[in-house]
């Protein structure tokens, strides 16, 4: 999977956890919590939709690594490599 | 039953607009059964009927503004009678209501009618309210076909500030106002260390999927949910001069919307659940808070409310009671903090907790013991 689909991807199912984004309109520097305003209830639903969507099971411990929209894609796109 | 009338759906609700019915004429309804969906300031709510019966009339249309008390339907019981003169209908309708078999098929009517339901997040209804779109003619791509707002502005490219979510600020704020000018409030805080409840669950999400990782918010939830039921003059309903107190715990759980929305979604009889039941409520009561689809019972059951501030800023916050509860719980945001324990100065994470009760019913006294019972409660997690 390239890492324009799975930009993609990770902007549907953020737009599924929060219908109220604008897909368009989130940049890779976006902060999910600060930024996008996703509260800890929104960051575990996402991380759980990715976990079935993708298979990457994001630990709580890895967190930080997926802090902005960028972060998250660059660290799906090497754990899907290694899966 | 008899008459079925627009609800009341909190003390800010002055009138709703019918989105829709998902019930005909003849229909066998349970108790429980979403039976149409009404537009509120605080979105759409889906609202239920509290007696089983049979749909004999739709009276209010779709799009229709009805004040609170406003007769929306007739529903009625086996055998019971139409509650006004309509003769000729009762006669047309009454072959079919004895054709019904009682027991089996209860719940099949809401269940089966939902094809007309248009799912759709708060904020694609109020720009879709906006641009005079049918959201029956827009095209869903949110969970189960749910149209958000994206799905609505694909056709148009017009930007306005969403005026509904004004409309729900303007409920928020006459409802506050009236609390704060009828409720005494009082308030007492405690500082407690939850570092005991972050490292268990620290463990236990270690070795879980995410799908059953808990959160900070569930213990505290159940926390404050098991201390609220020992303190019965926090947990119930001030009306029209009483209180009554409530004979279960349904915490209202204040959820923040983008925009600057606020709903009070509660999760029935909280001390009843185990963690993980009282987790996965949570996740579905906000997920469906911001998708926009909670229903009425969800709307009116809350005893008292628990407000958290998450992972933000802000150590402690006192809040607004939310009529016609007499309490409600601030939890302010963990802070690692320097703390005594067992004679040493460690690092913990703390949270402070407010709890805001009205003094027309309860007192410093009932509000402390409330305190100590949360901060015993949240020094055994694993009780919890």
């Amino acid at each position: 999977m390239t890492q324009t689909e799975l930009r993609a991807v990770f902007l549907e199912e953020l737009t599924r956890v929060a219908p109220d984004i604008d897909p368009a309109g989130v940049s890779d520097g976006d902060h999910l919590q600060d930024d996008l305003e996703l509260d800890s209830m929104d960051v575990l639903n996402l991380v759980a939709a990715l976990h079935q969507r993708l298979g990457v099971d994001i630990p709580e411990a890895d967190y930080p690594q997926i802090a902005t929209a960028g972060a998250a894609v660059r660290y799906l796109s090497a754990a899907v490599q290694k899966i | 039953m008899g008459l079925f009338t627009m609800p009341s759906l909190g003390s800010d609700m002055e009138s709703g607009t019918l989105a829709e019915w998902l019930v005909a004429p003849g229909d066998t309804v349970a108790r429980g059964d979403v039976v149409a969906v009404v537009e509120t300031q605080k979105g759409a709510i889906e609202i239920e009927c509290f007696e089983a019966g049979t749909v004999q009339e739709l009276r209010a249309q779709p799009g229709q503004v009805l004040p609170v008390g406003a007769p929306m339907a007739v529903i009625l019981a086996e055998g019971e009678a139409e509650p006004e003169q309509e003769p000729a209908l009762e006669t047309a309708l009454e072959p079919a209501v004895e054709a019904e078999p009682k027991p089996v098929q209860q719940t099949v009517p809401a269940a089966a009618a939902p094809p007309s339901a248009v799912r759709a997040s708060p904020a694609a209804r109020v720009r879709a309210a906006e641009l005079g779109l049918d959201l029956g003619t827009v095209t869903g791509s949110g969970p189960g076909g749910a149209i958000v707002l994206a799905d609505v502005e694909a056709g148009d490219g017009t930007g306005k500030p969403a005026s509904r979510l004004d409309e729900m600020r303007k409920a928020i704020a006459a409802a506050m106002t009236r609390s704060k000018q009828t409720i005494p409030h009082f308030y007492l805080s405690q500082t407690m260390d939850v570092q005991g409840a972050i490292d268990l669950l620290a463990v236990r999400n270690a070795e879980a999927p995410p799908e059953e990782r808990i959160l900070l918010g569930a213990v505290l939830l159940r926390a404050a949910a098991l201390a609220a039921q020992k303190a019965e003059t926090l947990n119930g309903h001030f009306t029209d001069g009483v209180f009554q107190p409530a004979a279960q715990v349904n915490p209202g759980l204040a959820v923040a919307l983008r925009g600057g929305g606020l709903v009070a979604p509660a999760l029935a009889d909280v001390p009843s659940m185990t963690l993980a039941e009282t987790m996965a409520g949570m996740r579905d009561v906000v997920s469906r808070a911001r998708a926009g689809r909670l229903t009425s019972s969800e709307m009116t059951r809350g005893t008292l409310t628990v407000s958290s501030l998450g992972e933000t800023c802000g150590e402690v916050m006192a809040g607004v009671i939310f009529p016609p509860q007499v309490a409600l719980i601030g939890i302010g945001a963990p802070q690692l903090r320097p703390w005594v324990a067992g004679g040493q100065i460690v690092p913990r994470t703390v949270i402070t907790v407010t709890l805001a009760a009205d003094h027309r019913v309860t007192g410093g006294r009932q509000a402390a013991r409330f305190l100590a019972g949360f901060e015993t409660l949240i020094s055994k997690p694993e009780a919890l």
